[in-house]
């Protein structure tokens, strides 16, 4: 046989070969496998996020100390007063590691490891990533970094007990090691530090598939905005997570090595953190969202079965969106003392960010604006999106004034806030996502009544949860309180029975999947929403083959998204 | 609208000025006790307009797209996906909206965020005055006060620990030359033995009165119609300084002094909490403000130059009506 009818004919036998267990799932190298992986991974830690906010609603149901004394007296053996610190220090501990996983374990690999790996190369007609090992280095750091979270949270913290309670920001001398002078804040700086290697190779990868291996004929502006999603993450990422490991760093040092980057005694300032950790976490916040912004403009398109209106406004839009959050950093610092002049600016350049958002919100119902609107799952996703994000913007913009501010700084406002944005924008961006791509990837079909009241349950009671945070903040509530008083007691009630009512959703949302699983309900085609469905990734079966694009599609004049 | 505005904001200042607590199911801002809160809530409450206005237009829009354009409705789709038109508009339009907006924030910011020169207010006033510009004075005096921008400012230093605050005023000297300082500790309530220890330890009766997580042992004590210059520093961690119902917050940084004012017209007791988590007893660190009529708080001050906290506390309890000074500050 001549050289190449052998590699042809191995080419052919390996089209769908999958390798045993152990080498397909903890050696893979191949995107689809690894998208899979960082989705269950995600489920995973999404659990125990979950988890955490639910003592922490379960706790703030009453003014009082309450289940969370209960726990230390009956779970962990303590007494008296003794008891209700170790409270204090869990609740602490509880809402850190609520914030930590959510993003870094639950909001981030879902979406960018996940529904990215996925759907980047099928989208772009790309066989795979770029670096299909580095891929899988990413995703196996990321497991690192949760279990180094996890240990974290059990070894010895601050002077209450196990854990670290200073809050998902890190804030030092808190963070220092007068602070918190046990291994748990260390192992924390190890798992960041971790998760950042991860995704930061993981963004590598993006930039690389997505500007290299585009199918031929797909130029930038043919690109899926999925696809320039990812990608404009991925640059946010190279670009943040450095500054966010330079900040860990020199805590880490200050705590152990006697450096005094963050202490006042020695000459160092506790701000500087701050503006280091914020220069990383307000484009993290874009990292969280712009994924979404990606997955509910295909949903959009797709159901209103028209093309995705004024699709370079919306692929610059995120671009702005992306260049911008670089610049606006210190409207979380708003109270430490800074200067007017810099403070007006940073009020100048944040409300700048309202425009572009305003662009997508615009453009989706402009895409809907004479479609054919079919009202399936997704959709339905995609819509709560598109309205419960427009509540988080608005409340973005009067937070972005600083005089305001000032008076609603770390209350109950702002968690009402990021809250609208992350925890009903971007979760439900990656629940749209997980049911419009869940044939695709799965080859089998959800249950859509069960999907429906997942999706009513969740709509109702997120918003029942963090709609009468609103009123807390306006009223003074400050964050991160285990007890408050008897004034706040009505709405604190309210939101923890939203919470009841997110876990009902929840719920069914596990059972849809093992209905799933069970039943099989195996697709019939490639594309189950019909010609709204003009992505790549619909041309291929579900489940797509182990490997595909063997003959990479080409792209034609009108196509792409 | 501007009725509805009208009416909405005559409802916010309605309320008496000593409620300075959250009302349980209460929606709204604590009732406004400075300036910069009156200011504050104005300008929210125009924001809230304009913000909920937006949402209701995005949620009408979306209501007709879906009720005009279902599947039922329209059968086939419309494939257009361009109109510059729109476009423009919906970037333009927002863009001026913010600018609308950032013309009313930045006033507001800069009226909050700088310690006012009292020795030009003081002057501006008079020579308003002396060129008989009645109006204008009427609204000078609105945002700044002139009557007691000439007494100068009350200085008080409040300092962040892990768990409560010291209070100094660097002004006001004992016999030694030191500044009165102390400590202000949150008052716990709800454990076994919390009423009695704290009726042994200070004599006082009125614990059951005390508002939950909010009364302190040792209140900052304050002049009603006087500008206060506070300053904000820290022990150990960051703590953040708050009074809700003077709109201020402000961190309280290890190795920096921060700096801002306020200036509180009707005498009585404010509440505010620490606003920055600063370990475990963050929810238990109350800040207490008792605004009290000048003579009361000279009288309170001497007690506090003899070291007799007790008698001193015990001097402010109660909160004198205004009297002649408090009444000539009140100048609008």
């Amino acid at each position: 046989m001549p050289m190449d009818e052998i590699a042809l004919d191995h080419g052919h036998d390996a089209h769908d070969h999958k390798p045993g267990f152990f080498t397909r799932w903890l050696f893979s190298t191949n995107h689809k496998d690894i998208g899979t992986l960082y989705l269950v991974f995600a489920l995973v830690a999404g659990i125990v996020g979950y988890s955490l906010s639910g003592l922490i609603r379960w706790e703030l149901a009453e003014p009082g100390i309450g289940p969370l004394l209960w726990i230390q007296t009956n779970i962990f053996g303590l007494e008296g007063d003794a008891a209700i610190t170790a409270a204090k220090h869990f609740y602490n501990v509880v809402i850190s590691y609520h914030g930590l996983i959510m993003i870094f374990f639950m909001v981030m690999p879902a979406l960018i490891g996940g529904f990215g790996n996925w759907f980047v190369p099928l989208m772009i007609g790309a066989p795979d990533m770029a670096f299909p090992r580095m891929n899988n280095i990413s995703f196996w750091l990321t497991v690192v970094a949760f279990i180094l979270a996890s240990i974290s949270m059990t070894v010895p913290g601050g002077p209450g007990g196990n854990g670290f309670g200073g809050g998902w920001t890190l804030y030092p001398p808190l963070s220092s090691a007068a602070g918190h002078p046990g291994q748990a804040m260390d192992l924390l700086i190890l798992s960041l530090h971790t998760a950042g290697i991860a995704s930061i190779l993981g963004a590598i990868n993006f930039i690389v598939t997505i500007l290299n291996m585009r199918a031929p004929g797909m130029t930038m502006h043919k690109m899926p905005l999925f696809a320039w999603s990812i990608l404009i993450t991925a640059v946010l990422l190279l670009l943040a997570l450095p500054v966010l490991a330079g900040a860990l760093t020199m805590l880490l040092t200050d705590r152990n090595f006697g450096s005094q980057f963050f202490i006042p005694n020695g000459g160092g300032d506790p701000v500087m953190f701050q503006h280091l950790f914020w220069f990383f976490g307000h484009p993290e916040v874009y990292i969280m969202i712009l994924p979404a912004f990606g997955i509910i403009s295909h949903i959009v398109s797709t159901f209103s079965r028209k093309p995705i209106f004024g699709y370079l406004g919306m692929a610059y839009a995120m671009v702005s969106i992306g260049v911008i959050g670089f610049v606006v950093w210190a409207h979380h610092m708003y109270t430490v003392g800074m200067n007017v002049d810099l403070k007006a600016y940073f009020v100048a350049a944040t409300m700048v960010i309202a425009v572009p958002t305003g662009i997508k919100i615009f453009s989706w119902i402009a895409t809907m604006w004479g479609g054919s609107i079919d009202f399936k799952l997704p959709m339905l996703w995609a819509i709560g999106f598109i309205f419960l994000f427009t509540v988080g913007g608005v409340t973005g913009v009067v937070l972005a004034n600083a005089g305001i501010d000032h008076s609603l700084h770390d209350t109950y406002y702002v968690v009402a806030h990021f809250h609208y944005v992350l925890s009903l924008g971007a979760v439900f961006g990656l629940f749209a996502g997980w049911y419009y791509w869940f044939e695709k990837m799965f080859g089998v079909k959800y249950n859509s009544v069960l999907g429906g009241l997942h999706f009513w349950l969740m709509f109702i009671g997120s918003n029942v949860l963090f709609f009468p945070q609103h009123f807390l903040g306006m009223q003074g509530m400050p964050r991160r309180y285990i007890d408050y008083n008897d004034g706040f007691a009505t709405w604190h009630y309210v939101s923890s029975i939203g919470y009841a009512i997110t876990l009902v959703a929840t719920l069914i949302f596990f059972f849809s999947l093992a209905e799933a699983a069970i039943r099989r309900r195996k697709a019939t085609s490639g594309n189950p929403w019909g010609e709204g469905a003009t992505t790549l990734e619909w041309t291929l079966p579900s489940p797509p083959p182990f490997h595909q694009y063997n003959e990479l599609p080409v792209v034609s004049g009108k196509g792409g998204h | 609208m501007r009725h509805l505005m009208a009416a909405l904001t005559a409802s916010l200042f309605a309320a008496p000025a000593f409620a300075a607590l959250p009302q349980d199911g209460g929606i709204d801002f604590q009732p406004a006790a400075t300036r910069i809160a009156e200011r504050v809530h104005e300008f929210h409450t125009v924001l809230l307009w304009i913000i909920t206005l937006i949402t209701a237009l995005v949620m009408v829009l979306l209501f007709w797209v879906m009720v005009r354009y279902g599947k039922r409705a329209n059968k086939t789709a419309h494939k257009f996906s361009h109109n510059t038109t729109v476009e423009v508009i919906w970037t333009v339009v927002p863009a001026l909206i913010l600018v609308g907006i950032a013309s009313l924030s930045f006033p507001n910011l800069y009226y909050q965020n700088v310690t006012p020169n009292l020795g030009e207010i003081a002057a501006t006033s008079k020579q308003l005055l002396a060129e008989g510009k009645t109006g204008q004075h009427l609204a000078y005096t609105k945002n700044y006060f002139p009557d007691a921008a000439e007494k100068g400012f009350v200085n008080v230093k409040a300092q962040g620990n892990q768990w409560n605050w010291t209070y100094t005023y660097p002004d006001i000297l004992d016999d030694t030359g030191a500044p009165i300082e102390f400590v202000s500790n949150g008052i716990h309530k709800g454990r076994p033995g919390d009423k009695a220890n704290f009726e042994a330890s200070t004599g006082r009766t009125d614990f059951d009165s005390l508002p939950v997580n909010y009364a302190v042992d040792y209140p900052m004590v304050v002049p009603a119609g006087r500008y206060v210059r506070y300053y904000t520093a820290a022990a150990d961690v960051v703590h953040s300084f708050a009074v809700p119902a003077f709109a201020i917050k402000t961190d309280a940084v290890p190795g920096r002094l921060n700096e801002g004012w306020f200036l509180v017209e009707e005498p009585g007791v404010y509440y505010g909490q620490c606003s920055e988590l600063c370990g475990i007893d963050h929810a238990y660190m109350p800040i207490e403000v008792r605004v009290v009529p000048q003579a009361q708080f000279d009288q309170w001050a001497e007690l506090m130059k003899t070291g007799d906290f007790e008698a001193a506390v015990a001097s402010v309890l109660t909160i004198a009506s205004t009297d002649a000074e408090t009444q000539l500050a009140s100048n609008n």
